[in-house]
């Protein structure tokens, strides 16, 4: 609509009616008062910053990044990425030792799993933990994910060959999380392709997809990773799948709205493995056969990229086709770690007030165990209760009966 | 995906259609942008407070049935309309909500700027007038949080004054106190988030003695209490000696966000989806003019098909009616409007008059059947404000519109289903 064109501004934020709907629903703004909310931060801060770049407040490092103010926006403002945005534009402190390292998860990954027997009890002792919050800054209570001795590709390359022999291929994007800590989530992936009837492959170069350089302020690393990327994922010219959806999101979304890389030709093909799989059950492409001698009550927790995706049917709605799954889905609350947020000592207290609903609702349930999208949720939720927390692919690959669904699917 | 209904906009009427349909055994999907209008809500629904000549309306029950046939009232019929008024309050408390009112007999809410409105139906707690200024004899406390901006003791003292004696006091806690520091967004809902245990009976204590020091007979305050766990605003009622009252803030509404929250987890708990924050984009309709399926923006080429649509985008504040310079539309369907051909009739010089966008909507036949290029789509409906045909600001119908079609069509909905099987 050309009217539109004309007035309106990337991330619309011209859009804006003040309606202050966002800021009732920024979990930040319910507990800190020292962050301005959204609409401030945003839409009206945005209005100031355009005239003079000095009204920029540092306060906005607060935002969490979680996108939850777009989602309740009635008026299609981008809020979260006028605060990253102007946090990239204006930001005057410069990234600290901490705040590289937690970024930096490609490398801090490389040499932790080369040490991951001597790094995990390492990163858990007390002396060490009272160093790295006195000094770097991360909080003494925030327990570590374990790295994992052995990595993902390294089983992969093990298997590439098997990979080949299907006619339909995949390439998977498994992200930094899957690669150090936990290469099971990776392999539960690849068996249920196969079962599916799908080889699987790697990308030529993936790096890490750079959340966490972007909410720390390292953009020119983000954006160089962000290109290698894209441009793998062009010349693997099949469906890119991944099982987290912090990656997913900032591989769809804030490529374009932050880096400003453009990847219409191949946003599509970027997805969740879940998503891809209910959109082949669904149009009856594929057939997946349960086992019948599992029972198991799972909680759902949207992490908040994946309600900013909209995706949480599919997930949900592949959980609920086991018979012997009783699925519930929490009441959407964010956890409160947001990647390494969480992780800086100074927002340690906020980071568990905001998940303190989401541990509430998960107790008062009392599931056998949770089912989330996203790694750090599952470190928060684990770390703060007693639950046991894992990725639905890998509840999938539990439930399913993989000679029966490969036979289904030949 | 494959539904028995969709629904696009999950406003009052989208959740009051899901909930109808989901609760007789339909699968429901509702699809929603954005939170919806009844964040602004006063804590009050209107049936209908004024006649045509802007006279204030005792009996709504009555008087619909003065209204044209073109309005939506009209439409579903006197005596279908009282059937189902009937069980409005039974269908809220189903699911959480507590509703007090009478569709025989409108009372009066009061509003932030301390003016009195016909009203049907108000939150539990809510300060409700039999007439215009009258709220209990005797002298009435006002007390506002301090530093709170979004409440006006002074209006509501000046609209009381006539037949109260009225104090105002200010009360504060320090947990409140913390909230001062971004004094721009000490909003009603931040607010209601620290209005909760102990500090519920702290307030009390404080409201209890300015009780003392004032000799009240009642008190009001801004409506900021109020949680989802538990219920604060009714415990701090009873802890208070005198009657409590509240009254509304400017948006956002407390009230109106709980109660959009407890539908839609409702309508969850019974088996719906509820998709937040993504957009149908565009729909499928074949050749014999049925709705297929729909788009939306994150589901991408994941198609929504369902047997019936029901569309509760709302109106202009919620992108449901499109105005640009030449022409108003509905974005999805581009269904047929019910508009002032020239645009100079939109408006009227005068801001406080009637203004004719505001009656402006999608065009429907008496069972709300829109329609594109004259040609009625036979399984779309079109319910609450999105719809053409009244003027809810003026005749003060808003929210009773919005409930009333969408139950209307819901049941006509079930007529069918019920038969299919
Ligand atoms: C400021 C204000 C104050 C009011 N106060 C009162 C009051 O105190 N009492 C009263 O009785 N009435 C009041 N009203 C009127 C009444 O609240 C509304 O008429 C009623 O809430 C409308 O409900 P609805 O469900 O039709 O639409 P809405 O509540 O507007 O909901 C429509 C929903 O549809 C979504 N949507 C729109 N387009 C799309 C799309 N393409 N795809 C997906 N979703 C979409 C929107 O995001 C929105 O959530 C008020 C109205 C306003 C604007
Ligand atoms: S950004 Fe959206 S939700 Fe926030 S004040 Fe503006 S219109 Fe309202
Ligand atoms: S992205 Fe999250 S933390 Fe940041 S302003 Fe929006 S709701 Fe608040
Ligand atoms: S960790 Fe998960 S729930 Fe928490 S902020 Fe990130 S995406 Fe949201």
């Amino acid at each position: 609509m050309t009217y539109k064109s004309d007035n309106i501004s990337p991330n619309n934020f011209e859009e804006c009616i003040k309606c202050t709907i966002c800021t009732a629903y920024c979990p930040v703004s319910a507990v800190n008062p020292s962050y301005p909310g959204p609409k401030q931060a945003g839409p009206d801060g945005e209005r100031y910053r355009l005239k003079k770049p000095s009204f920029y407040d540092e306060a906005l490092k607060y935002c969490l990044n979680c996108k939850r103010c777009e989602v309740a926006c009635p008026s299609g403002v981008r809020v979260g990425d006028i605060i990253q945005s102007a946090r990239i534009r204006y930001a005057k402190s410069k990234p600290s030792l901490r705040d590289r390292l937690l970024a930096d998860t490609d490398f801090v990954g490389t040499l932790s799993s080369a040490f991951a027997p001597i790094v995990n009890p390492t990163l858990r002792t007390r002396p060490v933990k009272m160093l790295m919050h006195s000094v770097l800054g991360v909080d003494s209570h925030r327990q570590f994910p374990a790295y994992s001795r052995s990595r993902f590709t390294s089983w992969y390359r093990r298997h590439k060959q098997e990979q080949e022999k299907y006619p339909r291929q995949v390439a998977y994007f498994h992200g930094c999380y899957v690669e150090y800590n936990n290469p099971a989530l990776g392999i539960d992936f690849v068996k249920i392709m196969n079962a599916l009837g799908f080889g699987v492959r790697l990308l030529d170069k993936e790096r890490c997809c750079g959340v966490a350089k972007i909410a720390n302020g390292l953009i020119d690393k983000a954006r160089h990773d962000a290109e290698i990327n894209i441009e793998s994922i062009r010349r693997a010219g099949c469906p890119v799948l991944t099982t987290s959806s912090t990656c997913t999101l900032t591989m769809r979304e804030e490529y374009p709205h932050l880096l400003g890389i453009d990847n219409s030709d191949v946003r599509e093909s970027i997805q969740l493995a879940v998503r891809f799989i209910f959109s082949l059950v669904d149009r009856g492409e594929a057939t997946l056969v349960f086992r019948d001698d599992i029972h198991e009550t799972i909680a759902y927790h949207t992490p908040c990229h994946m309600s900013r995706l909209g995706w949480a049917i599919y997930p949900v709605s592949l959980l609920k086709m086991a018979p012997g799954l009783t699925l519930r889905v929490l009441p959407q609350n964010c956890c409160g770690i947001a990647g390494t947020y969480g992780f800086k000592k100074e927002n340690y207290n906020v980071s568990q007030q905001i998940g303190q609903q989401l541990f509430d609702s998960i107790a008062e349930f009392n599931p056998d165990s949770v089912a989330t999208d996203c790694e750090t949720c599952k470190w928060q939720i684990e770390m703060s209760t007693p639950y046991k927390v894992e990725n639905p692919i890998s509840i999938l690959a539990r439930m399913i009966d993989f000679e029966k669904t490969r036979l289904a699917n030949s | 995906m494959k539904y028995d209904t969709i629904i696009i906009g999950g406003g009052i009427s989208g959740l009051v259609a899901g909930i109808t349909l989901c609760s007789a055994g339909q699968k429901v999907g509702i699809v929603s942008s954005g939170q919806s209008a009844l964040h602004f809500n006063s804590g009050s629904m209107e049936l209908l407070g004024h006649d045509s000549r802007g006279n204030d309306i005792d009996d709504p029950c009555e008087a619909i049935k003065n209204l044209p046939p073109s309005h939506p009232y009209s439409k579903i019929g006197a005596a279908t309309m009282e059937a189902m008024l009937a069980d409005v309050k039974d269908f809220f408390a189903r699911a959480g909500i507590r509703l007090c009112g009478d569709e025989h007999h409108n009372h009066y809410r009061i509003t932030p700027m301390g003016a009195f409105r016909p009203a049907w139906l108000s939150l539990d707690g809510y300060a409700m007038f039999d007439r215009p200024a009258h709220l209990a004899d005797g002298t009435i406390l006002i007390v506002n949080i301090k530093g709170f901006i979004d409440f006006y003791p002074e209006f509501i003292r000046h609209a009381l004054e006539s037949t109260n004696y009225c104090e105002i006091r200010e009360i504060s806690h320090p947990k409140i106190e913390r909230l001062r520091k971004s004094a721009s967004e000490m909003r009603p809902t931040n607010i209601s988030a620290v209005i909760t245990g102990d500090v519920v009976k702290d307030i009390a204590a404080d409201i209890n003695m300015l009780i003392e020091q004032t000799g009240a007979d009642a008190v009001i305050m801004p409506a900021v209490v109020g949680s989802l766990n538990g219920h604060p605003d009714a415990e701090l009622r009873q802890r208070v000696n005198k009657p409590l009252h509240y009254a509304p803030t400017m948006p956002i509404s407390v009230g109106g966000m709980h109660m959009q929250i407890t539908l839609r987890q409702y309508f969850r708990s019974i088996g719906g989806d509820y998709f937040l924050g993504d957009t149908v984009s565009s729909a499928v309709i074949d050749d014999n003019g049925h709705v297929c399926s729909i788009f939306t923006d994150n589901l991408g080429d994941t198609p929504l098909e369902a047997d019936d649509f029901i569309l509760a985008s709302g109106s202009f504040i919620s992108h449901g009616l499109l105005a640009t310079y030449e022409k108003i539309c509905e974005p999805i369907f581009g269904l047929d409007i019910e508009a002032p051909e020239n645009r100079a009739d939109w408006c009227s010089a005068d801001i406080y008059a009637a203004h004719q966008y505001m009656s402006a909507g999608v065009a429907t036949d008496n069972m709300f059947h829109p329609s594109i290029q004259g040609r009625p789509v036979r399984n779309l409906f079109a319910a609450g404000s999105v719809a053409s045909g009244c003027d809810p600001l003026q005749e003060q119908s808003g929210a009773g519109v919005a409930i009333l079609t969408a139950m209307f069509i819901a049941r006509e909905i079930l007529k069918s289903y019920r038969h299919d099987i």
